[in-house]
């Protein structure tokens, strides 16, 4: 284990009476960084950080936090700050003393306590609501309160649930933002856990995408949305055709298919966004079941022999009507090459 | 128009229900007779006087007070924790607790005491004050779960694991920020219970022996000897100070928010 380790789970198995939630899972946190935990729901990614917050306890498998065994260590003495999803503020206490709470815990003397709180709510830009109450403030506001409260623990990791899900969009992307800034800034390390492909794509240095208790795929944004490395995390980021290979052919609903194009050995199967299937010219023909206007596109929804078709042509072309029958090429050169199809 | 002054009238015959017999009483301890009578006969506040000067009085409302105060305590002790558990918890049988807890309003008043006399008081030769104690806790116990279990309901339960995040143990979240926000809670069933202890009849009936007397009891007892306005007098005192209590909570509590 480098020096530089922050986080590190080791054969992680997290149990609910007889259903396992979570299989002997591993993954290693580098400090500073800011990872995202990706997938449906029902995946483990929140029986995962509920683990490492210590409000969960594992069945087997250890939780090490800079080196540090902390798998059977109480959630109130980890160091590891936790915003939930629904912020948790604590209604009777003013921001200002929701913030201190944990400072004024841990017997700070109180002029480091009004100094941290002070920089606190500077850093999430809500110095001036400090006397208001939780009640008094809108969902984007209270979400900013929670992070404060967690950030003037200094904590070794920080978890954040859901943290943009209950924002509207607006304040979703400014939140976003936010969550980056705080993040450079401070060097905190921080987890978060999302079903939204987007939110992990744009925040996160490292996705780890999740599926039925395991790790499906740990790679970088770039590295997931161009390499999926399986039908299902394929799917999980847009591409909306995913087909497997056999013998060197497509394996469709109507039997085996030839692929236009070269395929790479070993693949598995091939998957194509809408943008990459070619809508005009090619070898299949599907009936426009579906279209709609996207600005910059067009989405078609086509019925075919292969099964359901995405694809997106340029609003400048001419449009097809409901009911029409289109020709459509999958080209191998504009595919996605999938190691594993499941 | 119509329509309204129907309305009126509906609201006036609801509100003399309600309120006349209060305003009887009130009248019939003004008088200046000597037998309870309404209309008064003339105007005085001599019997309004003479409830300070009846010693047997005077010890049944300390008794009545002190169930009133400590019975309702005892219930908020069992019931905090009661309505805590079934609601943080997913336990096994939670539903019969409830059911249990709250047998108390169901089953009459009555068959309790007559329950608690016969098996309690007389085998077991159990002090009669323990048993009045014992029985107004059990029955102010179902109000105190209820009205603490609406409170807890509408608190969520995750800023306990945030407290604990932010350092504290499971038993000190519950005091720094379970207790505190449910408060209101708890003061609105130390309210109901103190009134429904303090009025509480069917039971205490039972259960009061040599010396040992509620003051509802006792005013009964009272009004078959003497029947004069003097009862009157007193219950319209106790009127006043269960108005004055529940003002005072609407006031400062929001009381009706909880009940």
């Amino acid at each position: 284990m480098s020096d530089d380790t922050c986080l590190a789970l080791e054969r992680l198995t997290l149990a609910y009476g007889d259903t396992v939630a979570v299989d002997a899972l591993d993954l290693t946190v580098k400090r500073g960084e800011l990872i995202a935990l990706l997938g449906p729901s029902g995946c483990g990614k929140t029986t995962t950080m509920r683990a490492i917050a210590g409000l969960l306890e594992p069945r087997s498998g250890t939780i090490r936090l800079e080196g540090a065994d902390i798998t059977r260590r109480p959630a109130n003495k980890r160091e590891i700050g936790l915003v939930f999803q629904s912020y948790a503020l604590f209604p009777h206490l003013s921001v200002f003393e929701n913030v201190a709470f944990g400072l004024r815990l841990r017997r700070e003397p109180r002029a480091a306590v009004e100094a941290k709180v002070a920089e606190g709510l500077r850093t999430v830009g809500l110095d001036h609501l400090a006397a208001r109450k939780p009640a008094e403030l809108s969902g984007g506001q209270q979400q900013r309160v929670a992070l404060a409260r967690s950030l003037v623990m200094e904590p070794k990791l920080l978890l954040l649930d859901e943290p943009l899900s209950n924002l509207d969009a607006r304040l979703r992307l400014e939140m976003r933002a936010e969550l980056q800034r705080v993040q450079k800034a401070s060097g905190i390390t921080m987890i978060f856990v999302t079903h939204d492909q987007g939110e992990a794509l744009a925040l996160a240095d490292r996705i780890v995408v999740m599926r039925g208790g395991a790790i499906e795929q740990l790679a970088t944004p770039e590295e997931i949305w161009n390499r999926p490395a399986s039908g299902f995390v394929a799917e999980f980021v847009g591409f909306e055709t995913v087909l497997g290979l056999r013998d060197g052919k497509l394996d469709t609903p109507a039997g085996l298919v030839p692929v236009s194009g070269d395929v790479p050995a070993g693949a598995a199967g091939l998957a194509w966004r809408p943008g990459a299937v070619t809508l005009g010219t090619g070898p299949f023909e599907g009936e426009v079941l579906g279209v709609s206007f996207a600005g910059e596109s067009r989405e078609y929804l086509l019925d075919s022999p292969l099964g359901r078709i995405k694809a997106d042509a340029p609003a400048s072309l001419a449009m097809h009507g409901i009911g029409a029958k289109v020709a459509f090429d999958l080209p191998a050169a504009r595919a996605a090459v999938l190691p594993r199809l499941g | 128009m119509k329509r309204n002054l129907s309305t009126v009238l509906v609201l006036g015959l609801v509100l003399a229900f309600l309120i006349g017999p209060f305003l009887i009483i009130i009248a019939a301890s003004l008088s200046a007779g000597n037998s309870l009578a309404f209309p008064p006969q003339g105007l005085s506040l001599k019997w309004v006087a003479k409830v300070f000067t009846v010693e047997s009085f005077r010890e049944s409302f300390a008794t009545s007070m002190f169930l009133a105060i400590f019975g309702t305590l005892a219930a908020l002790a069992l019931g905090v924790p009661a309505a805590y558990a079934l609601n943080r918890y997913r336990l096994p049988f939670s539903e019969t607790v409830r059911t249990v807890v709250s047998a108390p309003i169901i089953v009459p008043g009555i068959i309790v005491g007559l329950a608690l006399l016969r098996y309690l008081v007389i085998p077991a030769g159990v002090p009669v004050m323990l048993a009045l104690f014992c029985a107004h806790t059990a029955l102010v116990l179902p109000y105190a779960v209820r009205v603490v279990s609406a409170s807890l309901g509408n608190l969520r339960s995750d800023i306990e694991e945030a407290a604990v995040l932010l350092g504290c143990t499971r038993s000190g979240a519950f005091f720094r920020v379970v207790l505190p926000n449910i408060r209101g809670g708890i003061l609105a069933a130390f309210i109901l219970g103190f009134v429904t202890s303090f009025n509480q009849v069917p039971v205490s009936l039972f259960l009061s022996g040599p010396g040992v007397r509620t003051l509802p009891i006792d005013m009964l007892g009272y009004m078959e000897i003497n029947y004069d306005p003097s009862v009157a007098a007193l219950s319209a005192l106790l009127a006043f100070m269960s108005i004055g209590i529940v003002f005072l909570a609407e006031r400062f509590l929001g009381f009706s928010r909880y009940v």
